[in-house]
């Protein structure tokens, strides 16, 4: 994964996630519900990711594990355009 | 079959973030069209607070049902009162699928909205059992 997309996807984290804690204090797979993003709050994360990447996650993975960390959102990411499947576990 | 019971508290400014940040978008990927249609003010503004207490059953609707990462889509559980106001949650889809599987088939809500929040607790159970 490029630093180009972790670096976008950390800034719509910042912008959206309402995070109690500074993003840039957490590693790629700290997991953001841990670190404070409400349910609603990965609503409002993934509206913006989907206008930050022109595209749009499928009902499918609309779970937890899809949003739960900038390596998972990247994975994510990756699958929907096409890339290696993501690691997280979710089926296509 | 036990039954099982999710809460949730929700904020109605983040609700209202939301309408501003993402307006139809936001709208359109959360909630069914009569939860659109029962939470439309007089104006023909969206009422945030309306939302804030449906959007909380989902979330509570999800506590009971979702095993494991189950993708449930919002949409697929919805809000719809009757003549009365008595409000009954609807499942479409995943959730709907997820409650049969687990042998529940009424999920029982109650919400309310006060200043700032909006809360519901949801009950899942088997009317077969209940009786």
């Amino acid at each position: 994964m490029s630093d180009e997309l972790h670096g976008e996807i950390r800034r719509v984290v910042a912008e959206h996630a309402r995070l109690s804690v500074d993003v840039d204090t957490l590693a790629d797979d700290s997991d953001l519900f841990a670190a404070g993003m409400t349910s609603h709050a990965s609503v409002n994360l993934m509206l913006a990711l989907e206008d930050a990447f022109d595209l749009e996650f499928p009902d499918r993975m609309l779970t937890r594990g899809v949003f739960d960390s900038v390596n998972a959102i990247a994975a994510a990411i990756g699958e929907l355009n096409g890339l290696a499947p993501s690691s997280n576990g979710h089926q296509p | 079959m036990p039954l099982r019971i999710g809460i949730d508290l929700v904020s109605v400014a983040s609700i209202e973030e939301s309408i501003r940040n993402h307006a139809a978008s936001y709208l359109r990927r959360v909630f069914t069209d009569v939860e659109l249609t029962d939470c439309t003010a007089a104006d023909g503004q969206p009422d945030a607070s309306r939302l804030a207490a449906r959007f909380a059953v989902k979330e509570a609707a999800l506590k009971v049902l979702r095993q494991g990462d189950e993708a449930i889509p919002w949409r697929e559980i919805g809000v719809r009162s009757d003549r009365h106001g008595r409000p009954s949650v609807e499942l479409a889809g995943a959730a709907e699928a997820s409650a049969r599987r687990q042998g529940y088939d009424t999920l029982d809500v109650s919400l309310t909205h006060e200043g700032p929040f909006a809360a519901a607790v949801v009950v899942a159970h088997s009317e077969e059992v209940s009786r």
